[in-house]
């Protein structure tokens, strides 16, 4: 082993932020994610698990024995699991065409499958409806049909899956194929036998990833769904805001937690048992061959265009479609000029103005944040650096509307905040926490000890080497960190909705609202507001991928 | 099994890798593919088992046209470079995974393949999976179940590539055994002559996908015909015939066809002596610059001048075909 990587994790005493520093770093992210993470979700279980101050599974049991909830809980577990199939099965043949071949643009092809996996759910919600909702581009209403969902969740979750085996694919060397058709396999056996065992592993690490996206899935269902089919996330919402049974809320939540604490455990479990050990070479890539194997990749790549490219033109064409017929801007038009229409319940143009604010505050709050915690992961000794990481990711895997309802539920101690404004920051940072850390650790990790040593031995403090080193390093990954957490701020609907005030909604809140008033003019403006904030997203993404590429390069 | 390869093109992206070549293997035979790499000989091998189209050009096995039969349909066998073994199968798996694909049940593949295991001395590691083997283990895992279903055609990609020059030897002499004894039509592939020459029946030499020399080792050594082939397997007098009076543009001469005598037909300058293999290697310059090596029992000084002679009936003419 490297000594200087290991004297790296170890050593407190002479990493640049010291004793104290180490305590910093370590203790405002754990004191956030405590009082912010921590104590709500504890709360949410207690609440959830008592009645009248003592243990009782009373309302456990009324859950239980609830049918609307009971088929709210079915239809989670059903939806998902269809959508995990149809999403693995539906981008299989992309991820293969870009594991294997060659192909023009395949860079720009690639970062494309990203965008639908970065937009706004509620902006994969209107694109759906414009397509199959009421006066849909596909002429029938296919809202609250499993079907829909399912199609949406498959759109959304491309990326993951056409990413995820994708890259595992290119690892495997493809002579392995080509052994077991000279051994006298035919290429259906191969595939049985050789490429879809070696690609367990994988198949199944981003199937669990995309039952868990489904299984949570929440301004999605709640569009598209139209409350005629309810998860379990939608009745959380439900229960609390248009019924105000907190304690079944809570139940809920619980309920939820355990089962993605069960999806990540058999997850964990799987990847235990089935991983295969191969050399971790990437094999050579070639253009495909005239004839069938041409004719494949371009049926794979055709299929991925259709499928990501359909609801995003729908809904950018629907936007140019003014109200009363007829191609123009009006959409973008009443977001202004017709109050009658907009500001009786919703402006716009605050909603713009309030993510902004809102996206900014975030920025500024998880860079700090996570950047502690970043710090801390790098320079803390390996044992703690560990528990701290796991503690850290664990927002990743709670729901946005379980942080926003835990914040209604528990901060009211010691001082009553449900009301701030700020928690609307405070819960769009603990989405984006994991994302600032995962991208800001490598680039600290990466800094050279040596590096610092050089800056110390030329006479350099510690915090001057920070800063005339370490910072300059860094950088890159803090805007690709600051680009994260700002999109995520912009588009995050589920957490939000608890906690904002009808008076300062944000992008994703006047979507929302604008989509449940009834008419064209409302319906129009929604969709304008959406493209408008797939654009907002657009930009950051594409900040992340040319600076995020660029940043890798370098280091 | 014969081969017959006739006018075979592979086109590899905008290249031929291979380019109208034609090659006949007789039955039983050891036939060595050699070539610097990059000439096209691995695309060759995987254009015989089917996993490459033809451009253009037929493949033949035994007489019957092959050219688009799919690779599992072809019974040939063909060992990868660096194997390929199957990661998640364990050995005993790996070795009878063509006996099952040729019908054989589950456990009478295993039956077999433990057996062959047990003769190449793999005895133990029927449950090992391959990333737990060691290079030359591989190597034979790899070997055995290319030969578990018997094909009557085996190509060998590499065979020794990756291993260390002590198990290279002995494994050598292992397969020519085996293939001898199983009698099967043999294409072995290598960029390395000694592995060659100990290997063949015949050989033919490949360069930028062309075939430029075929016959036996001893006739390839012999007679090279070109200047690239000469260099490639090895001799180390390759010249201008006008450096030693030659009317030939160029020549190879043996080292032990040249001798240092007073009287010699041609003066020369020592450069150096080199010793190898228990003798010395005397290198000289001829008047036009061009170096010679010669054997010798003693060294020289260098900077003398000297004459040496030449047996002339030893001399081949070379057909220049590189700068």
């Amino acid at each position: 082993m490297d000594p200087r990587v290991d004297r790296n994790s170890t050593l407190l005493t002479n990493s640049p932020v010291g004793r104290i520093g180490l305590v910093v770093v370590i203790g405002v992210p754990s004191l956030f994610l405590l009082y912010f993470f921590a104590y709500p979700v504890a709360s949410i279980t207690i609440r959830g698990l008592t009645t009248d101050g003592s243990f009782s599974l009373a309302v456990v049991g009324d859950v239980m024995t609830d049918p609307v909830l009971l088929a709210a809980a079915r239809f989670t577990v059903i939806q998902a699991l269809i959508s995990t199939i149809v999403t693995v099965v539906v981008a299989f043949p992309a991820a293969w065409a870009f594991a294997r071949f060659d192909f023009p643009a395949k860079r720009a092809l690639r970062a494309a499958t990203l965008v639908p996996f970065v937009l706004p759910t509620l902006v994969v919600g209107s694109a759906f409806l414009t397509m199959a909702g009421p006066n849909g581009a596909i002429g029938t209403d296919l809202t609250g049909t499993l079907f829909l969902i399912v199609v949406a969740h498959a759109f959304y979750n491309y990326a993951i899956v056409v990413r995820g085996v994708g890259a595992y694919w290119e690892r495997i060397d493809p002579r392995t194929e080509d052994a077991a058709r000279t051994l006298g396999a035919s290429a259906f056996t191969t595939f049985r036998t050789i490429t879809l065992p070696l690609l367990a592993p994988v198949i199944a690490s981003t199937s669990a990833l995309v039952f868990l996206f489904s299984f949570t899935s929440f301004g999605v269902v709640l569009l598209l769904g139209d409350l005629k089919h309810t998860t379990i996330e939608v009745e959380i919402w439900r229960q609390t805001t248009a019924f105000l049974r907190l304690d079944v809320a809570s139940t809920l939540a619980v309920l939820q937690l355990i089962g993605v604490g069960v999806i990540l455990a058999g997850y964990g479990w799987f990847q235990r048992t089935t991983a295969v050990q191969f050399e971790h070479a990437t094999a050579p890539t070639r253009r495909p061959r005239k004839g069938k194997e041409r004719i494949a990749v371009t049926l794979a790549l055709t299929s991925m265009l259709v499928i990501l490219g359909t609801p995003l033109l729908l809904l950018v064409i629907r936007s140019f479609t003014n109200p009363a017929g007829g191609a123009g801007i009006a959409n973008y038009q009443n977001l202004i000029r017709l109050p009658e229409i907009t500001a009786a319940f919703v402006n716009p143009v605050d909603a713009i103005r309030n993510s902004f604010t809102v996206a900014f505050m975030t920025l500024a709050i998880a860079l700090v944040i996570g950047g502690l915690a970043a710090a801390a992961l790098t320079y803390a000794s390996r044992r703690v650096a560990r528990g701290f990481d796991l503690f850290v990711m664990l927002p990743l895997g709670t729901s946005a509307v379980t942080i926003g309802f835990g914040f209604l539920v528990a901060l009211s101690w010691p001082i009553d905040l449900r009301t701030s404004l700020i928690l609307i920051p405070i819960a769009h940072t603990l989405v984006a926490i994991p994302f600032v850390v995962r991208t800001t650790t490598p680039a600290l990790g990466s800094i050279r000890h040596n590096l610092r040593e050089a800056a110390a031995v030329l006479g350099a403090s510690p915090w001057r080497t920070w800063w005339t080193i370490d910072l300059k390093i860094i950088t890159p990954a803090i805007i690709v960190a600051a680009a994260f957490a700002f999109a995520i701020s912009m588009g995050e609907f589920g957490a939000t909705s608890f906690i904002t005030r009808p008076s300062f909604p944000t992008i994703p809140i006047a979507i929302f609202k604008l989509l449940s008033k009834p008419g064209a003019a409302p319906f129009g403006a929604a969709i304008a507001l959406s493209v408008i904030l797939m654009v907002i997203t657009g930009v950051s993404m594409f900040v992340i991928d040319t600076i995020g590429t660029r940043t890798s390069n370098e280091l | 099994m014969s081969i017959r390869l006739d006018s075979v093109s592979v086109r590899y992206e905008d290249d031929l890798a291979v380019n109208d070549l034609d090659l006949t293997i007789i039955s039983g035979e050891r036939f060595v593919l050699m070539g610097p790499s990059g000439s096209g000989k691995s695309t060759l091998l995987r254009a015989v088992a089917g996993l490459e189209p033809l451009e253009t050009g037929t493949v033949e096995i035994d007489g019957k046209d092959v050219t688009t039969l799919p690779p599992h349909r072809r019974a040939v066998g063909l060992m990868f470079q660096e194997y390929a073994l199957f990661p998640h199968l364990s050995v005993i798996d790996n070795v009878g995974y063509g006996l099952a694909m040729i019908g054989m049940g589950r456990d009478t593949a295993r039956r077999k393949a433990s057996a062959l295991l047990d003769l190449a001395g793999l005895q133990g590691f029927e449950s090992r999976k391959p990333d737990s083997l060691s290079g030359g283990e591989r190597q034979r895992v790899a070997l055995l179940r290319t030969l578990a279903p018997e094909p009557s055609l085996v190509m060998l990609d590499e065979p020794l590539g990756s291993l260390d020059l002590a198990l290279r030897e002995d494994l050598l002499a292992q397969m020519r055994t085996i293939v001898t004894e199983l009698g099967a039509t043999t294409l072995y592939v290598t960029h390395d002559r000694t592995e060659a020459f100990a290997f063949a029946e015949r050989l033919a030499i490949m360069r930028h996908g062309r075939i430029v020399r075929t016959g036996t080792p001893e006739q390839v050594w012999d007679d090279p015909q070109t200047t690239f082939v000469a260099r490639f397997i090895g001799h180390s007098n390759v010249l201008t015939g006008a450096a030693i009076g030659f009317d030939a543009p160029g020549i190879t001469v043996p080292p032990g066809a040249l001798a240092l005598k007073d009287n010699g037909e041609i003066g020369v300058h020592i450069v150096e002596s080199v010793f190898a293999d228990g003798r010395y290697e005397i290198v000289v310059e001829v008047a036009n610059g061009e170096r010679l090596r010669i054997d010798s029992p003693v060294p020289l000084d260098s900077g003398l001048s000297s004459r040496i002679t030449v047996d002339r009936s030893a001399v081949r003419e070379l057909v220049v075909d590189e700068v």
